[in-house]
């Protein structure tokens, strides 16, 4: 809980700061405290990949990007009243909407009974691996995964696309 | 520039050390936490870090432009072709149950299993790495004229 | 007492709400690009808090089997939105690169990485015409 709150008070910071190189290194410090709860809530894999990616690969793509753009926020134009509005009223809306949820933590919320637990019950049957996170990432939802690298995969493509230098030989 | 060799030492030492990490974090994505993912990100870290201290020119003479090149989309091919080598033993796509002896007791559609999930994270880990540098050198190339 | 224990049941969703409120907030009202990337990412981390919670169960641990091999009783954390969650962390990265490769296109070819100003430049460049 406690971690939960600096992840607040963290966000709060990112809002206000006008320097874009502390947002920057507030964005690292907020993934790295992500990972953290990440790890509290039981989910190591999904911690790992969030340390090494957030805090990592994000961190030094937006340093290179500051690097080649400007370090400072321009003064703000329009006033942030209606933004303000907007976003509190969803705030509301939604946390009406998650009274009737059920308590953090219970075994047999919805969630955790159907699909969850027939891959937990069958996984060492099928597959004789340890790790039911890899396994039902390769090879129960093997498809998904191959989405995802074809996402990578074009997203890299287009960056060489946008910012290569082809050099003239000669 | 003292503050140069406190960082050269030291990456000296870091280097290997995360790229061995990486390999560990990639083949004991069974056991415990890991996989291709993470896996990636970390060695291409090590190689990002590289060329953070030693510049962009000698991470260019060790992870050449066109090997990075070449194997973004390699990783891909590989777990498509995992998928499409699963046709050919018999299954439907990315049926790993027949990838090793077809058709499979149940003891072989494991043996198939355990080598389909290798295969795949190996694509995964291939396209994750070769992506992030190549991204790397795409932000760091287009500074200098 | 009452509430204390809803407050405490609800305290996980309640931070995401607020983070899900604060992205929103950074996108739509700053004007710089930079941060306004900065808060796609915050909002697209809230929205992994919101999977992952509910999937945490009060005395399990984390879905890697021990020697029971899942038929014993020991109770393991829900492993389906783990990975859900990895794919969007990685697609979410492979966004934030392609969004910074725009921006320093949009830099290079305007001057100014402020969308007001950008807005600014192309409306007159569309009324000189």
């Amino acid at each position: 809980m406690v971690l939960l709150t600096l992840l607040a008070c963290v966000v709060v910071g990112i809002t206000r700061a006008r320097n874009l190189f502390a947002v920057v290194v507030l964005g690292s410090a907020y993934s790295f405290l992500m990972a953290s709860v990440m790890m509290v809530l039981d989910a190591v894999d999904v911690a790992m990949t969030e340390a090494s990616v957030g805090a990592g690969i994000s961190t030094v793509l937006l340093l290179g990007a500051l690097f080649l753009t400007k370090v400072t926020e321009a003064e703000p134009r329009y006033s942030n009243t209606i933004p303000m509005i907007v976003a509190i009223g969803t705030g509301a809306m939604l946390v009406y909407g998650t009274w009737e949820l059920p308590a953090f933590g219970i075994a047999d919320s919805p969630v955790n009974t159907h699909v969850g637990a027939e891959y937990i019950a069958r996984n060492y049957d099928d597959t004789h691996i340890p790790n039911i996170v890899t396994s039902v990432l390769a090879s129960y939802r093997g498809f998904d995964t191959l989405g995802e690298v074809t996402v990578i995969f074009t997203a890299g493509i287009a960056i060489l696309a946008l910012l290569k230098r082809f050099r003239q030989k000669g | 520039m003292r503050m140069d060799v406190i960082l050269r030492v030291t990456a000296k030492f870091f280097i290997p050390v995360t790229i061995l990490f990486g390999l560990y974090v990639q083949l004991h994505g069974d056991f415990g936490p890991g996989g291709g993912f993470q896996a990636g990100v970390i060695i291409a870290a090590a190689v990002i870090f590289y060329a953070i201290v030693w510049g962009k020119d000698a991470a260019e003479r060790v992870v050449p432009q066109w090997l990075v090149e070449l194997l973004v989309p390699m990783g891909v091919l590989i777990y498509a072709g995992v998928g499409i080598y699963g046709i050919m033993t018999g299954g439907t796509y990315l049926d790993y149950n027949g990838l090793v002896h077809s058709p499979p007791t149940h003891d072989e559609a494991v043996h198939g299993q355990h080598w389909g999930v290798f295969l795949v994270e190996i694509g995964v880990l291939v396209t994750v790495t070769a992506t992030m540098i190549a991204i790397f050198y795409a932000f760091a190339g287009r500074g200098k004229e | 007492m009452n509430l204390a224990i809803e407050i405490a049941a609800h305290y996980n969703y309640w931070i995401t709400i607020f983070l899900m409120c604060a992205g929103l907030y950074i996108v739509v009202a700053k004007s710089n690009m930079i941060k306004t990337l900065v808060g796609l990412g915050i909002f697209q981390t809230s929205v992994y808090l919101l999977y992952l919670s509910p999937g945490k169960i009060l005395g399990g641990t984390p879905p890697i089997l021990g020697p029971d091999k899942g038929h014993g009783d020991v109770i393991y954390a829900n492993p389906l939105p783990h990975v859900l969650i990895l794919t969007a962390i990685v697609v979410g990265v492979a966004t934030l690169a392609l969004g910074l490769a725009l921006v320093v296109r949009i830099n290079e070819a305007y001057g100014t990485i402020e969308e007001d100003e950008v807005v600014a430049t192309v409306d007159r460049e569309d009324h000189a015409e």
